[in-house]
């Protein structure tokens, strides 16, 4: 007993307590299950029909540091004419770490005149966010953005 | 919660053929469903579940959204105009409700 105390200097008993501290604060959030990359990528593909989807065409706009997770303004952009075969029919966007990663999609017409949209979204943690655009001709696109967040959104 | 109050904003004339920019903004709380109250209950989910616009009767841009919105859901979008006409504003409510706005653009 003596010994194990003589090695446990004041340094190492701070980080022990800290990293218990940081278990149990890790135990607690795990709670409300967050979705994983797996759910994202069945998403994705229940979104294309089994596509994997290409880099290019597809911007997705989204702030590198995102101070409060509840309103991250993001955008997408997708390069056409937005007539006859190239044309934008969909977008989506999902979330890697929230609790479901869906978060919206966007439909667009020949009238909308470009494939372009903006809106905000809600955050749990830091985290990938990634759009993907589907095409007239069958195509599909994808960006993805890693976003860090500050403090959470989803009335964590 | 108030009832929902829309905001649109369309510019008043445009040129025929021209690529419009228009910002929406309705207030809503967009209840995730995944917030307890103080008992410890889940609040249940109420948020805005679709969106769309129209030209003339015409769809021009729609949204699906989920719980991952913000409150107070805002959408930037684009329409081409063609002829002078009424936009229309469609939010759908999680309760079944529906909230609309028009605007008129003059195209010349």
């Amino acid at each position: 007993m003596q010994k194990i105390t003589m090695k446990l200097n004041r340094r190492q008993a701070l980080t022990l307590s800290a990293g218990a501290a940081f278990a149990v604060v890790a135990g607690i959030r795990t709670v409300p299950a967050y979705a994983s990359a797996e759910d994202t990528e069945k998403r994705i593909m229940e979104f294309t029909g089994g596509k994997t989807p290409e880099s290019g065409k597809l911007t997705l706009t989204a702030p590198e540091i995102a101070e409060n997770g509840n309103t991250v303004p993001i955008s997408v952009n997708v390069e056409s004419a937005m007539t006859g075969d190239d044309m934008v029919e969909s977008v989506i966007i999902l979330a890697e770490g929230n609790p479901n990663p869906e978060v919206a999609t966007f439909n667009f017409t020949a009238m909308s005149g470009s494939a372009a949209a903006t809106t905000r979204m809600r955050l749990a943690k830091t985290q990938n966010v990634i759009a993907v655009a589907k095409m007239a001709d069958g195509s599909v696109f994808m960006d993805k953005k890693e976003v860090k967040v500050t403090i959470g959104g989803c009335g964590g | 919660m108030a009832t929902p109050k829309p905001r649109v904003k369309v510019p008043k004339t445009a040129s025929a053929g021209e690529v419009i920019v228009l910002k929406t903004l309705i207030s809503h709380d967009m209840e995730s469903g995944q917030r307890k109250d103080k008992e410890g209950k889940v609040i249940p989910r109420q948020i805005i579940n679709k969106f769309s616009c129209e030209f003339n009767g015409q769809p021009v841009f729609s949204c699906d959204l989920d719980p991952a919105i913000s409150a107070n859901p805002y959408f930037e979008f684009t329409a081409k105009v063609t002829e002078s006409g009424t936009f229309k504003f469609t939010w759908v409510d999680d309760n079944g409700s529906t909230y609309s706005d028009e605007q008129k653009i003059d195209v010349k």
